[in-house]
């Protein structure tokens, strides 16, 4: 069963009603002792990074986030709260994947927000990505993104420039885009994470 | 790389579809939940809903729609009409909305916009604007098009951006409805002066008509209701004829 961290950055009706979609049970994780009653832990959010971050801190569970040997996946800004930091708020985040949130604004010539659904091209060996072909459309909404990385980033995307559009160390999942607004792709992402 | 996007506009009320549909069998042409649900199979890429309920009473109908499409339906979609307030739109996110889209709620009060965006997250926000050419100028109209304001649509949409708007939907209504295309030449104007995405809207009335606002005002979505609904234009034939033009679709 799927925990997911109730820590009140943005709604979570979206991923809540994909999980059911697809057949996922799923329960949230309030406090402490929670995270014992779920095999796999999605941590969503929207929004404002830094923001996030101070919301994650007052809800305690930071220190036990960071403990977990369970599967992770972050979503948008819930992934981006796995990196060191983020421009956005300039705000220092969990580290647990050693990379950056950047600002799209200058340093590329593109509109922002990236909006819209952008083609991904996953690394052969993600079990996150099986099933879903390299060429595959899933869709954004962010500003800020997680700079590419050879060792880290499970798929990449370009926009203006090449970005993660998911990152992974270990047990920790992060995905930029939504998987619950991703059609089947993203419905079949979900699957994937499930089975990990 | 970024797909331009297909968008088809539902008009709701009352928590029906008010046009009549028959693009294919529904089973029940008045419910939008099936009517989304059909157009997210065929590979729409968004959906708009635009609520003209009257009464307040009603609105709470609308709820109720809007967490039923979140519930099945796997693609993003806005929803528009009697938003007035904060209260309003965090209801409709907290119900599963991706987005809101405020026009004449906007205008009357432009604040609106910077605590939308501070509040929600400027992605958040979509700004409508409808507009007409009236002796030498585009002006902002309000009520369908009926009011003119005397403001400038330009610098309205370059205001609203500034403001924290994270997209603008654009609809001429000197094209609407006359399925001549879309206004490309206002449309790649406006394009040219902002930085978030443009959602044309007004004048669709054949697949050329979507290629042109494309190639033409390098528009990032084009939105349409009556061709779609009536099933003169189908959104795989569509996606070909543009995949077939060099347009990177979905």
């Amino acid at each position: 069963m799927i925990g997911i961290v109730n820590y009140g950055a943005g709604n979570i009706f979206s991923l809540t009603a994909a999980l059911d979609r697809v057949g996922l049970l799923y329960g949230m994780i309030n406090e402490a002792q929670d995270f014992q009653k779920y095999d796999h832990i999605i941590i969503p959010g929207v929004g404002h990074a830094g923001a996030a971050m101070q919301k994650l801190k007052e809800s305690g569970l930071v220190e036990h986030i960071v403990a977990l040997k369970k599967p992770v996946l972050g979503i948008c800004v819930g992934m981006q709260l796995l990196t060191a930091y983020s421009e956005e708020g300039n705000a220092d985040l969990l580290n647990l994947i050693p990379l950056n949130t950047l600002h799209f604004d200058k340093r590329m010539e593109e509109k922002v927000p990236h909006m819209g659904w952008n083609s991904i091209s996953p690394n052969g060996n993600s079990a996150l990505f099986h099933h879903i072909p390299d060429g595959s459309y899933v869709y954004f909404v962010h500003s800020y993104f997680i700079e590419s990385d050879p060792v880290f980033s499970a798929a990449h995307c370009q926009y203006g420039i090449d970005f993660s559009a998911a990152i992974q160390r270990d047990n920790f999942f992060g995905v930029q885009f939504h998987p619950e607004k991703s059609g089947k792709v993203g419905e079949q992402l979900l699957l994937n994470f499930a089975k990990l | 790389m970024l797909a331009k996007r297909i968008i088809p506009c539902l008009d709701v009320k009352d928590g029906r579809t008010v046009k009549g549909v028959n693009f294919v069998d529904l089973r029940d042409a008045g419910d939008p939940v099936e009517l989304a649900w059909e157009y997210s199979q065929q590979g729409a890429d968004e959906l708009v809903f635009l609520d003209i309920t009257a009464t307040h009473e009603k609105r709470k109908t609308t709820i109720e729609l809007v967490k039923s499409v979140a519930r099945q339906v796997n693609i993003p979609f806005t929803i528009g009409g009697g938003i007035n307030e904060l209260r309003d739109a965090e209801i409709l996110l907290n119900a599963g909305a991706d987005k809101i889209s405020i026009n004449s709620a906007a205008v009357r009060r432009p604040e609106l916009i910077n605590e939308l965006a501070n509040a929600f997250g400027r992605q958040f926000v979509v700004i409508a604007v409808d507009t007409r050419y009236v002796e030498g100028g585009n002006f902002v109209h309000l009520r369908g098009g009926r009011d003119k304001t005397d403001i400038d649509t330009s610098e309205w949409i370059v205001e609203a951006q500034d403001r924290g708007a994270g997209e603008i939907l654009l609809t001429s209504m000197d094209h609407d409805g006359t399925k001549n295309g879309f206004d490309n030449g206002f449309l790649k104007a406006i394009n040219e002066r902002i930085h978030i995405p443009l959602i044309a809207s007004g004048g669709a009335g054949n697949v050329q008509h979507f290629i042109d606002t494309f190639k033409q005002a390098n528009v990032d979505a084009a939105l349409a209701a009556s061709v779609f609904h009536y099933g003169e234009i189908l959104i795989p034939d569509l996606k070909e004829a543009l995949h077939n033009e060099g347009i990177v679709v979905r």
